[in-house]
């Protein structure tokens, strides 16, 4: 079977890959660039544990194509931090522990960051619709909402 | 140990300091199951049967095999093959044959067969090319119908010596325990009240599927890596499973994202392993969604009567409750810790509990978090709170009249130490949620909840080093922020920084055996280790000290951090830090490491009681959770903010529990909804702030007084909630989900 010779940007590098029509890119980012930042939790675009942004789009990296890619312009949570500054929101994800087994995190971070660029200042309900998209079993969201809220309102005095 | 043995002011324990693991999870670099390679690595699949039930007529792997990708098939005839242990029995056997389906498939999604080929897709494709010939039996997906005399037999002989006569063979265990006369209590009562609940199938529902790295040579050695609540029973049951030694296989855990018991046996990695072997590769084996819900462990489902009597001053004259609980098609449902947990939150004069566990064609339960306990509470609590409203008798104040408390005989039989159940009634009580106005449409509901709490295997090491920091290796791997707990246990002991010390979860090759990541175990078990091996370094770093100042070791003590002299020689010698006698340990008698290992066995009980306002939607039937208040005694808080975190945790589970999720079969005893999608866990819109008190009655059997807290959470939520909704809509809700529909119907049939 015949692969595709993909280009894309991820995390501001060049990179290819060769892949089959039905590969996601999430099973690209893990399996031929070795970002295993994302993770497959259904595969099916429920739980977005493997958000990232596609020409700055928040998406399921799990319902886009490997071949989608082509061109486009790839964060992940890989690209957060800026050498060895956290971004504020893995900062304070860790202060608040709004982790638990840190599965979800890498894609609840990438939606956050999304969320906060899009609306510096959400209320505590549009955080929460925001990320209802980012399924956690362990902390029943609490200490997520407010460290998002709370990096919020940091960027926001920073600024 | 002794009361006054036990240390209560703290410098590290029950601060906040960042995870260990922080920066790695918050990265993306924190390695889980599926997040590894091996050179030369295949990729497994596996193949499932469509059918509920099934006799396999006939297997043909041979256009699988032939397939150019493809490097190794196996069938159930792959493990058979045991050289020196030939013969499964037990939990073993059921394990062997959940794994990899035997003569027949017993449920939807029962492995049949699995490939490993070159890539992970032509492995998918590859399971297209093997033929399975079915003769499709009758099934049963429903508990109360796999009882009855016309049930379809899953498999004769599986009953144990528990089991009455005359029952139908999937009975498989009974349990029946209590005291006094319930029939004479319920003579004394004004009010009897007898009801019927039942309580669906759920789902763990981790984000992270099973995954798994193996390698198994024909020589009998080899290496797995996955991710699991513990990798001694993966290691034991594994080469169990493959007729290899123990020893020569090492099992390394990785990073786990969430267990709550579903990751506390194995499913694919022993079918990995035998992959491995027969290809001489390495095989990696990752599940999806679907294959998890279809084929991993959900709770058990329930059918439940529960009977209280009750004086109109509030007292209980006798509780008796029948659970029979669906586990699937194997052995273990927990209808025994059901039956023990229902009326434990209770001083009882009159109880008697039976508990059934019932096979049906559906997956193999596993745990989850307090196993059995959430519906047994269910059904008794909604009765209290019934009784309650009859007789106009504010419900935390019957429950104080009634509770357990230390000296209390049990109603699954011991006496109680020293438990906090009161505290967490009385901080209920005191709570300001209690006494906030409710809206019009809202309804608050109160429960209490008991669990066990478990000791368990554990074995645990300390080295220190050269410049005075210490390295712990744990065996118990961390679910929720557990490395920080030892960490900050060890600091107390040793007198240095938190930040100095680092947590590792060894892999099986390093520590003696550890029992699972389970029973709420690790902060007690792990902790009373991590405190023991930290003591035993501290005992050599004072013999070290004496041996420098010239004078006997129990003239020394540790004091912040140093050896101070005591006693007679008080003041004769400065404090000398750990850092000091570590840097000439290599001249001073070599290497000083503390090490600690043993079944500890006094996890103490843990309750909690939990205040909850909910909000039906009379048009649509949809509930809303507007307040949620979890109080409950962790007995000394480690590290606070995680101990919040298990109890945030497991009341949200138990709202996905309580308010829509489920186990949904159809008529041809197929899984109906296995993905997320339809198997809908709460989402971060559907819940509120989850409010925490966390009351601390000390645990006399843990040095720093811990008790587990990892599952108690769960257990009172699903009545809480039922209450909540019950005084919402004005109808008492007897059948878990209140889902919208089953909402609608109770205000219809309300009239």
């Amino acid at each position: 079977m015949t692969k595709h010779h993909v280009t894309t940007t991820v995390n501001g590098d060049t990179v290819e890959y060769l892949c089959d029509a039905r590969e996601t890119l999430l099973d690209c980012l893990r399996d031929k660039l070795n970002l295993t930042g994302a993770k497959e939790g259904c595969g099916t675009g429920d739980c977005g544990a493997c958000s990232v942004t596609l020409d700055r789009r928040l998406v399921c990296s799990c319902l886009v194509l490997g071949v989608e890619a082509e061109g486009k312009q790839i964060e992940t949570i890989e690209g957060m931090a800026r050498g060895e500054t956290l971004h504020p929101l893995q900062r304070k994800f860790i202060e608040h522990a709004a982790l638990q087994c840190g599965v979800c995190t890498p894609g609840v971070l990438v939606a956050a960051k999304a969320l906060l660029e899009k609306n510096p200042d959400p209320t505590e309900e549009e955080a929460r619709y925001w990320l209802a998209g980012n399924l956690c079993r362990c902390t029943g969201y609490d200490k997520i909402i407010r460290a998002v809220l709370d990096t919020a309102a940091e960027l926001r005095e920073a600024s | 140990m002794a009361l006054d043995d036990r240390k209560s002011h703290f410098t590290f324990v029950g601060t906040r300091p960042n995870r260990p693991d922080g920066l790695d999870k918050v990265t993306g670099r924190a390695r889980f199951g599926a997040d590894v390679t091996a050179p030369g690595m295949l990729f497994g699949a596996i193949l499932r049967s469509p059918h509920a039930h099934a006799r396999i007529v006939r297997i043909d792997t041979s256009k699988a095999e032939a397939h150019r990708d493809v490097k190794a098939v196996v069938t159930r005839a792959d493990f058979a093959d045991v050289p020196f242990k030939p013969g499964l029995e037990g939990e073993f056997w059921n394990v062997l044959e959940n794994v990899m389906a035997g003569e027949k498939a017993l449920y939807d999604g029962h492995a049949v067969a699995a490939v490993a080929a070159s890539s992970a897709l032509a492995a998918r494709d590859a399971l297209k090319l093997i033929e399975v010939e079915y003769e499709v039996l009758p099934h049963v997906t429903d508990v109360d119908k796999a009882m009855a005399p016309d049930a379809p037999v899953i498999r004769e002989g599986a009953a144990d010596y528990s089991v009455p006569e005359g029952m139908h063979p999937n009975v498989v265990r009974y349990h029946e325990s209590g005291h006094g006369d319930v029939e004479a209590g319920f003579a004394e009562a004004d009010l009897v009240i007898e009801d019927h609940f039942v309580t669906e199938a759920t789902h763990q529902g981790y984000i992270e599927p099973h995954a798994c790295l193996a390698s198994l040579g024909a020589d009998g050695k080899g290496e797995l890596w996955c991710c699991t609540q513990g990798h001694w029973i993966v290691q034991k049951t594994c080469a169990a499973l493959l007729g290899i030694e123990t020893a020569q296989l090492r099992v390394t855990a990785s990073e786990i994202g969430g267990g709550f018991g579903g990751k506390t046996t194995v499913f694919i990695e022993p079918v990995a392993l035998a992959l491995s072997r027969k290809a001489n590769r390495p095989v990696k084996i990752v599940m999806s969604r679907s294959e998890v819900l279809r084929a991993t462990g959900p709770t058990a489902s329930a059918s439940m009567d529960v009977k209280i009597g009750m004086k109109k001053d509030g007292t209980i004259t006798a509780a008796q409750g029948v659970f029979r609980l669906q586990g699937g098609a194997f052995p273990g449902a927990p209808g025994d810790m059901t039956a023990m947990c229902a009326f434990a939150p209770y001083n009882l004069t009159n109880v008697r509990q039976v508990g059934y566990d019932v096979m049906s064609n559906r997956p193999k339960q596993a745990a989850y978090r307090a196993p059995g306990a959430p519906m047994g509470a269910f059904a008794v609590e909604s009765v209290i709170d019934e009784l309650c409203k009859i007789l106009g008798l504010d419900p935390i104040e019957v429950r104080l009249k009634n509770a357990a408390r230390e000296g209390t005989k049990a109603s699954y039989g011991p006496t109680y130490d020293r438990i906090g159940l009161v505290e967490t009634l009385e901080a209920a009580k005191d709570h300001p949620h209690y006494s906030a106005p409710l809206k019009p449409g809202q309804g608050r509901g109160i429960a209490c909840g008991f669990w066990f709490n478990h000791g368990g295997e554990t074995s645990v090491s300390l080295a220190l080093s050269e410049d005075g920091s210490a390295q712990l290796m744990v065996g118990t791997p961390d679910i929720g922020g557990s490395r920080a707990s030892m960490a900050l246990m060890a600091a107390e002991v040793l007198g240095i920084p938190y930040e100095n010390i680092r947590v590792t979860i060894a892999d099986t090759a390093t520590l003696g055996y550890n029992d699972v990541s389970h029973g709420s175990r690790v902060t007690y078990a792990s902790g009373l280790a991590t405190i023991k091996a930290a003591q035993h370094a501290v005992e050599k770093l004072c013999e070290r000290a004496a041996a420098k100042w010239g004078i006997p070791v129990d003239a020394v003590k540790w004091e912040n951090g140093c050896a101070v002299p005591s006693g007679p020689n008080a003041g004769d010698f400065d404090p000398l830090p750990l850092a000091e006698i570590t840097a000439d340990m290599g001249r001073t008698g070599g290497p000083i490491s503390g090490h600690f290992e043993a079944t500890p066995e006094g996890a103490g009980v843990s309750f909690g009681t939990h205040i909850v306002d909910a909000e039906v939607d009379p048009e649509t039937g949809k509930t809303s959770i507007t307040r949620y208040t979890v109080i409950q005694d962790a007995g000394k808080a480690i590290h606070p903010a995680y101990v919040e975190g298990q109890f945030q945790g497991g009341a949200a589970q138990g709202i996905g529990w309580a308010l829509n999720e489920e186990y949904i079969y159809g008529e041809d005893g197929r899984l109906q909804n296995p993905v997320f999608l339809d198997y809908r866990i709460p989402v971060a819109s559907d819940l509120p702030m989850i409010d925490t008190v966390i009351v601390e009655v000390p645990n006399p059997g843990h040095p720093f007084g811990v008790r587990g807290v990892g599952e108690t959470g769960i257990v009172p939520p699903l009545a809480a909630i039922a209450n909540a909704v019950s005084n919402a809509a004005g109808v008492r809700m007897r059948q878990l989900p209140m889902s919208p529909p089953r909402i609608l119907a109770a205000l219809k049939g309300n009239g």
